[in-house]
């Protein structure tokens, strides 16, 4: 903490987001501990129990000579709502609770120190490397808190905290600024649009991310207990069995991974107004928008992926996990190591 | 009327591309009939699904080394000192295009290829969806049970009622219509049905969508050619007149060629900058630029308005950005006989955050020899522990300005054009600094000293009447103008539109019928979702629940107490 005073409203904010840092370590453990344990589960009965309650409004059949309008996916709705379970007919999972409620927690003193930060500086929080990671992680841990409300997906709490923790630990060690006055380019309605949609759509992305990491591992275990369904009276275990089908979880990661690309085709729009206001053109391949139109394509090419027969399931969570490494990368990489017009990293 | 579309005839949907995942048939079959077969078939390839994903993946791949690699178009500079670092190399990447990626044969081919593909697809599609809009919903299937959302059951029927199998269905029918679907009656013996259709604009997106990339790429590629962007360093107290002899560079577009730039002028009349005082954090951060001008148009009232970065100012359809700022500090030089060979501001480009500045200054008349002048500019001088000078702080607050003299054939005269801001000083013979045996000269705002052999004086003008402080400023300005922005603008609203519609709105179809059975009115309820479609299921059941309320308070259906 480099000489910043401790009681200034400065001060007070990085105390804030190292208290956030250590809660959401704690969330991480509690999450941990709960794949753990739900790994060890000799059975699934927890989900099974409500199952049928959920998935009584649709009927299951293979779906016939309507080709030309139906899809495989259509006939999936039910089963992808397996994790549409509202808050009360959860399975009680001790740990996945006390890991959502430090989420929380930890959630609050984000929050409090972003928007401290934001009022000792007199203008958003998220101008230089240290202020986006600030608001990116937040808005990572926001996103993932509402969609808790919708889907149970706490079985992503262990990868997104642990993200997080490191993302954010990571800029406050390394990104840390005081407070400056904002730079002229950056003084603009634009910061305020671009830069937080861009950082919405991370936030989106880093959850498709994680859920199509989670498919390819259901994959292979759906296709090893495939390979092995002779021995059917060997008890099975695990936590993946206790989680949706590998369709189930490449739907529900499309899901978020559109909408991500939705803002981030928005992001490069709006970005390619302020350049044009900024530095007299909307579009100069500067480093920047090399990386962002990457990430667009790439995303753009998951969508495809994901109707492209040959393509669908494997292959296109591969290229989600890509697009999302992308995302980080330039957030990192690109902002501190190369050349180009967008240097307000805030650091030298 | 046209006709129902049928479900059960072809396997394969027309509108999309054959192997779209969520088509039944496999892949693309082998060409078989010679020269037109060959070409249908490559023609099929070319606008297939997985072509469109690889080369998507190409593209995103062909673009990353135009961020590794200096590109001309955005860093000459960067190219210049590459190709310094690497001369081996330098070539060879070269000529596979590593410093234009963007305008290389490789990555041009890949995105043409895209855009070919995308237009065969997009047509087809186009045609098919247009027949679409005008079709009736498909006939009922015979099992609705077998389709992925579907709900069944039966309601009283009621009184003297002679039809309430029709009632049941007419009801479905306006409700349906009311949500907004399109509908269909079909009947058959014993079954009445109605079929409905919404979400047509999903697909209406997507097109709309592809059509406008297409439309972003067409207006970059024909608006640039009408496009001209040219730059210009306009010292305070001096007037930039549009014409294309007055530019310092002039990039035009193919179809432009400076002959006929809109007729104004601007005079830079102050340049204003604040600092960050020491001591505070960010000390010596620039910031609130404004390079305010007065505009000339002809016919009009001279206008004051304020270049500011982000907020450049539009002129007759030009747009003026503010890009840079410096010193110019006035030197006057004067021969043995005093008479006066040179007085100018010279803009002096800074060098480092704290303005340190380079200046060049070029008299190939009225001295002895041809004499040029090599300038460092500190607005707060300070000294390295070496002893050189360096600026430790951008604003003027303790002004001096350091020479060296060279004296040569400045190649002024053989034609080629030279910038003003470089010497060549290889072939000058270096008259003061370095291991000339003279010092630099050193001047303080107003002082004057003494050129080597008595060839003259130079004398730094103190400016501070003229601007109030002893240094003139220097804006950059650009002037550019690109009517492919606003149609770029329209194209890429256009395609975030649609790509809400393409994504977001569900498309449907939802069936309702009805059967009349001894113990009631059987109603079965189906619904089809194309493409991602979470809430299908949801809006089966949400209809069949309202449906059935609805039927049960129906005057004529309601059990009469
Ligand atoms: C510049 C190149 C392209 C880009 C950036 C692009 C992007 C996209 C995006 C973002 C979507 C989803 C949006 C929506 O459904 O409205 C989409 C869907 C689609 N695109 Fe493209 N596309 C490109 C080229 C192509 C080409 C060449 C084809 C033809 C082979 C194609 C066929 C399709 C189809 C069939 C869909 C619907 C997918 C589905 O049913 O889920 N696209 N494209």
């Amino acid at each position: 903490m480099p000489g910043t005073d401790p009681l200034s409203l400065d001060g007070i904010s990085l105390l804030l987001v190292w208290t956030a840092i250590a809660t959401y370590s704690l969330a991480f453990i509690a999450f941990t501990i709960d794949l753990a344990q739900r790994a060890s589960r000799a059975d699934t009965a927890h989900l099974q129990e409500h199952l049928p309650a959920l998935v009584a409004v649709g009927t299951n059949a293979p779906h016939s000579g309507v080709a030309d309008f139906a899809n495989t996916a259509a006939a999936k709705p039910a089963v992808i709502d397996a994790l549409r379970v509202p808050p009360r007919l959860r399975p009680r999972l001790l740990w996945a609770r006390i890991g959502t409620a430090l989420t929380v927690l930890g959630f609050l003193f984000h929050a409090a120190g972003t928007v401290s930060r934001g009022i000792a500086a007199e203008r958003v929080p998220w101008a230089n490397m240290y202020e986006f990671a600030l608001t990116g992680t937040l808005l990572i841990v926001a996103v993932f808190l509402l969609v808790l409300r919708l889907y149970d997906l706490r079985f992503l709490g262990a990868f997104l905290l642990g993200m997080v923790v490191l993302l954010l630990g990571g800029a406050a060690v390394a990104f840390y600024v005081e407070v400056v006055p904002l730079m002229d380019p950056l003084k603009s309605i634009w910061l305020v649009i671009h830069v937080f949609v861009a950082s919405l759509a991370t936030a989106l992305f880093a959850i498709a991310c994680g859920i199509s990491v989670t498919q390819l591992l259901q994959a292979r275990r759906e296709t090893r207990d495939l390979a092995t369904s002779d021995d059917a009276d060997i008890p099975r275990s695990g936590l993946l069995r206790a989680l949706p089908s590998s369709d189930a979880l490449e739907s529900l990661s499309y899901r978020f991974a559109i909408v991500g690309f939705m803002f981030w085709t928005f992001t490069l729009i709006a970005g390619a107004i302020w350049a044009n206001d900024s530095w007299g053109r909307y579009w100069g391949f500067d480093t920047k928008e090399v990386w962002t139109f990457v990430i667009w394509v790439l995303y753009a090419g998951y969508i495809h992926a994901r109707a492209t027969r040959g393509w669908r399931g494997k292959r296109s969570a591969w290229l989600s996990i890509i697009g999302f490494m992308t995302v980080l990368f330039n957030f990192t990489i690109v902002n501190i190591f190369f050349k180009g017009l967008h240097s307000y990293s805030g650091l030298s | 009327m046209s006709p129902p579309r049928s479900d059960t005839d072809s396997a394969v949907d027309p509108l999309r591309p054959p192997d779209h995942a969520d088509t039944d048939r496999a892949d693309i079959v082998a060409p078989s009939l010679g020269l037109v077969g060959w070409m249908r078939w490559a023609w099929r390839q070319l606008t297939s699904m997985r072509t469109a994903l690889v080369l998507l993946l190409f593209l995103a791949i062909a673009a990353v080394p135009g961020s590794l690699f200096p590109q001309r178009s955005a860093d000459p500079n960067g190219v210049i000192q590459w190709e310094r670092n690497n001369p081996d190399v330098f070539p060879l990447a070269d000529a596979v295009g590593l410093f234009d990626v963007y305008s290389s044969p490789w990555f041009s081919a890949i995105y043409l290829l895209l855009f070919a593909s995308l237009i065969g697809c997009v047509i087809p599609r186009a045609k098919h969806h247009y027949t679409a809009l005008r079709a009736q919903p498909p006939r009922t299937p015979a099992r609705l049970a077998r389709l992925p959302a579907y709900q069944e059951t039966t309601l009283p029927v009621v009184g003297g009622n002679t039809d309430a199998m029709g009632l049941a269905v007419d009801l479905a029918e306006r409700q349906m219509r009311r949500a907004g679907y399109r509908v269909h009656r079909y009947e058959g013996a014993g079954w009445a049905s109605v079929s409905a259709e919404r979400g047509y604009v999903r697909e209406t997106g997507n097109l709309v969508f592809h059509v406008a990339l297409v439309g972003v790429l067409t207006s970059v590629a024909v608006g640039t050619g009408f496009a001209y962007t040219g730059q210009r360093v306009v010292v305070e107290g001096t007037t930039f007149v549009n014409a294309l002899s007055d530019y310092s560079s002039f990039n035009p577009g193919r179809f432009v060629d400076g002959t006929v730039l809109a007729p104004y002028s601007l005079t830079l009349d102050d340049f204003q900058v604040s600092y960050r005082l020491p001591g505070a954090p960010g000390a010596g951060q620039a910031g609130d630029f404004s390079a305010d001008v007065t505009v000339r148009t002809p016919g009009d009232d001279d206008r004051a308005e304020s270049v500011l970065v982000n907020y450049p100012i539009t002129v007759d359809g030009d747009r003026v950005y503010l890009l840079g700022n410096g010193y110019a500090p006035t030197l006057s030089i004067r021969n043995s006989d005093g008479e006066l060979v040179y007085s100018e501001s010279q803009p002096f480009l800074p060098q480092d955050s704290a303005m340190t500045s380079l200046g060049i200054i070029k008299i190939p008349d009225g001295l002895p020899e041809q004499v040029g002048l090599v300038g460092f500019f500190y607005p707060t001088q300070g000294v390295l522990p070496s002893g050189a000078f360096t600026s430790i702080y951008p604003d003027v607050a303790n002004p001096v300005l350091t020479l060296n003299v060279f004296s040569g054939d400045l190649g002024i005269d053989d034609g080629i054009p030279r910038s003003v801001y470089t010497l060549d000083v290889g072939g000058l013979t270096q008259l003061t600094g370095a291991d000339s045996g003279l010092d630099s000269l050193e001047l303080t705002p107003g002082g004057t000293a003494d050129l080597p052999n008595g060839w003259g004086t130079i004398t730094w003008e103190d400016d501070t009447e003229q601007v109030g402080e002893p240094v003139k400023r220097f804006a950059s300005l650009q002037i550019q103008r690109d009517p492919s922005g606003v149609w770029v603008l329209v194209f890429s609203i256009l395609a975030l539109l649609g790509l809400f519609a393409g994504l977001f709105v569900p498309r449907r179809r939802l069936w309702v019928k009805a059967r009349l059975m001894p113990d009631g009115v059987h109603v079965e309820y189906a619904g089809l979702a194309r493409g991602e479609d979470p809430a299908l299921s949801r809006a089966v059941s949400d209809f069949a629940s309202r449906h059935s309320t609805a039927y049960t308070d129906l005057p004529n259906a309601a059990p009469r107490p």
